[in-house]
Parts: C-alpha cells; sequence; structure tokens
C-alpha cells in the first residue's frame, strides 16, 4: 500500500532530555566521534489510491495541525515513500 | 454548583477531582470524552492522568476527542475551565492557553510537594487567594517543563497571565518558573501541580501545624463555587 512518511523533530533550540540521555550513554561506550543526539518522530501514514501532490499537501496540513505542535516541534519532511513525489514548502527536505 | 470532570481513556485523578469539588461544597458530575454532552454543567475540570498513553504528545489526542469540541466553545464563552496535570497539557494542545509542557529538563518522572506562589488572583480559580500567597500542593509529572518563545512569555507576564511560579526548587525545567497560566478573561486556568490532592486534613502534604494537614488545593474548587453566589 503506498505510504506517506512524516517526519517530526523537536525544535533545536529546545533541550531534548531523551536525545542527551542517548548521547550520554554513547560517549559512555567510547563513541567519541559522535557529538549531540536529537530524537524525533516518524509517522508512516498507508493510503489508499495514489499519493498525488494534491493528497500530500493534505498530509502536509494534516502535519502541521495534529501530527506536530508547532510550538515544540517541527515537520522537516512529508514525502510519499518510494514515489519520489513530494510536498512542496517543507524546510529541510533534502534526501 | 454543577462541576463536570471529564475522564478520558487514560485519566488517574478524575475521581480525586471529583472528591475534591465535592469537599468544598459543590456538586461533581461526570462527563465522557466520548459524547458531545457537558450535561448543562455550569463549570469543567479536565483532570490528571495520561491521557491515550501519553501518545503522540502529551494531551494531543485529547484535545481532539469529542467533547472538546464543547469543552473549547464553553470555554469561549466564559464558562470556568480548570485543567490540571494532563488537563493543563489538554489546554495546551487545544490551545485554550499557550506554550507547550515538553519532557522534564532532568529526564525523571518527579513527585513532590511543591511550593507555589500565586501570581494572580484574577481568574475564577485564584480569586479566593491572596496576592502573592505561597501555597504547597502536590506535584507529579513527567512531562510539565512549560516553555514558549519569549515574545509569548514576556506578554504572558506583562499581561498578567501567570497564575503560578514555582518556589524552592524549579522541578522540571519550566521557563521561568512557571508552574500554571490562566487565559486573558481569566475563566481558563491551567497548571501542572494537583490542587485536588490537597484538600482534606489527614491527606494533604505536610505543614508546620501537622503531618499531611494542608489543604491550600481546596481553594481553587470554593473560588469557583463562589462565581455561581456571584452571578
Amino acid at each position: 500500500m503506498p505510504t506517506i512518511v512524516v517526519e517530526v523533530m523537536p525544535k533545536a533550540e529546545l533541550l531534548d532530555p531523551a536525545g542527551k540521555a542517548v548521547a550520554a550513554a554513547l560517549h559512555r561506550l567510547g563513541h567519541s566521534a559522535i557529538g549531540d543526539v536529537r530524537i524525533g518522530k516518524r509517522f508512516e501514514l498507508h493510503v489508499s489510491g495514489e499519493v498525488d501532490a494534491e493528497l500530500l499537501a493534505s498530509v502536509q496540513q494534516l502535519a502541521a495541525d495534529m501530527l506536530s505542535n508547532g510550538v515544540i516541534e517541527d515537520v522537516v519532511s512529508v514525502h510519499g515513500s518510494g514515489t519520489g513525489v513530494r510536498s512542496n514548502g517543507v524546510a529541510g527536505e533534502t534526501r | 454548583m454543577r462541576i463536570g470532570v471529564v475522564t478520558f481513556p487514560g485519566s488517574l485523578d478524575d475521581r480525586d477531582a471529583m472528591r475534591a469539588i465535592r469537599l468544598a461544597g459543590g456538586e461533581p458530575v461526570a462527563l465522557w470524552h466520548g459524547t458531545h454532552d457537558l450535561d448543562g454543567v455550569e463549570a469543567i475540570v479536565l483532570p490528571g492522568g495520561f491521557s491515550y498513553g501519553d501518545y503522540l504528545r502529551c494531551g494531543a489526542i485529547a484535545a481532539r476527542s469529542p467533547i472538546m469540541a464543547e469543552v473549547i466553545d464553553a470555554a469561549n464563552n466564559g464558562v470556568p475551565v480548570l485543567g490540571i496535570c494532563n488537563g493543563f497539557q489538554i489546554l495546551v494542545e487545544a490551545q485554550l492557553l499557550p506554550g507547550g509542557l515538553i519532557r522534564n529538563d532532568h529526564g525523571s518522572f518527579i513527585r513532590r510537594n511543591q511550593r507555589l506562589r500565586v501570581e494572580s488572583t484574577d481568574s475564577v480559580f485564584t480569586s479566593g487567594f491572596e496576592q502573592g500567597q505561597e501555597i504547597t500542593i502536590p506535584l507529579k509529572n513527567g512531562e510539565g517543563g512549560f516553555i514558549a518563545d519569549d515574545e509569548t512569555l514576556d506578554r504572558l507576564e506583562g499581561e498578567g497571565l501567570v497564575a503560578f511560579r514555582y518556589l524552592d526548587v524549579n522541578p522540571n525545567g519550566s521557563l521561568r518558573d512557571i508552574a500554571g497560566l490562566r487565559n486573558e478573561r481569566g475563566n481558563v486556568v491551567g497548571l501542572m501541580p494537583h490542587p485536588e490532592h490537597a484538600v482534606e486534613p489527614g491527606f494533604g502534604p505536610d505543614t508546620s501545624d501537622a503531618m499531611r494537614s494542608g489543604v491550600d488545593g481546596l481553594t481553587f474548587f470554593t473560588s469557583v463555587l463562589q462565581q455561581s453566589v456571584l452571578k
């Protein structure tokens, strides 16, 4: 089934205690090349029918309204998995 | 006065809130998240707990449950609404109060009897306090760190919308030690600590007078009951 992937990250300026705990554990294990770690969320929305620009735009809206809280998080990516179709206007969409 | 307490899947302190209302002299009314029925109540409490297992974000799914459409309408029409802990998170997710609540900065769940300063008595749940009064009520949360951007924080301070501030220690990394907020109209109040757990001698926080004798939380409920007398 076609899938739309939404990725949400805590805002960069906010403390991410979970990421910090993981970073501390990695440092304890000797992974000195790793600096900060931040933990975000990935949603996989299974959809019926084709993933087109219209559907992606509606998911983009959903991502802003419900899947993320703009006070504490940023939506960093909304894209169709394996389709090459991407929503426009999403910051940090580099893959 | 009939005061509704909404139970969501995962609410924990709904019955404690109902008990607090009863001890203050009100009539508690059980409300269910899955309905659109406020049962004609004159005030609403969103209780503490872990609605929907804190999935997505604390309070995020509860804020979009059926009854919240009516709660949001009622709040916008001036009906008193108190959000305690998870209830505060729900109010923030419903955008009835600004800002956000994130994981405690130290990463751990915390439970302590917390001293607070009442920063605003201009709300229906704080009118019975004195400005600057120091109270002690239990606090218990894992994601109680209040955050907002500087502009919002300055506006909250400037307009006197900070209702409660942490004293002694900041238990969760909340910016500017903010423990609770009120809205502009003064009918919506949200806070992380739990007034409903400090309403009956023998079951509250310790005081200098006696063990577990603290009942500072009762004033939240007697304040709102006083509103119906004033009407």
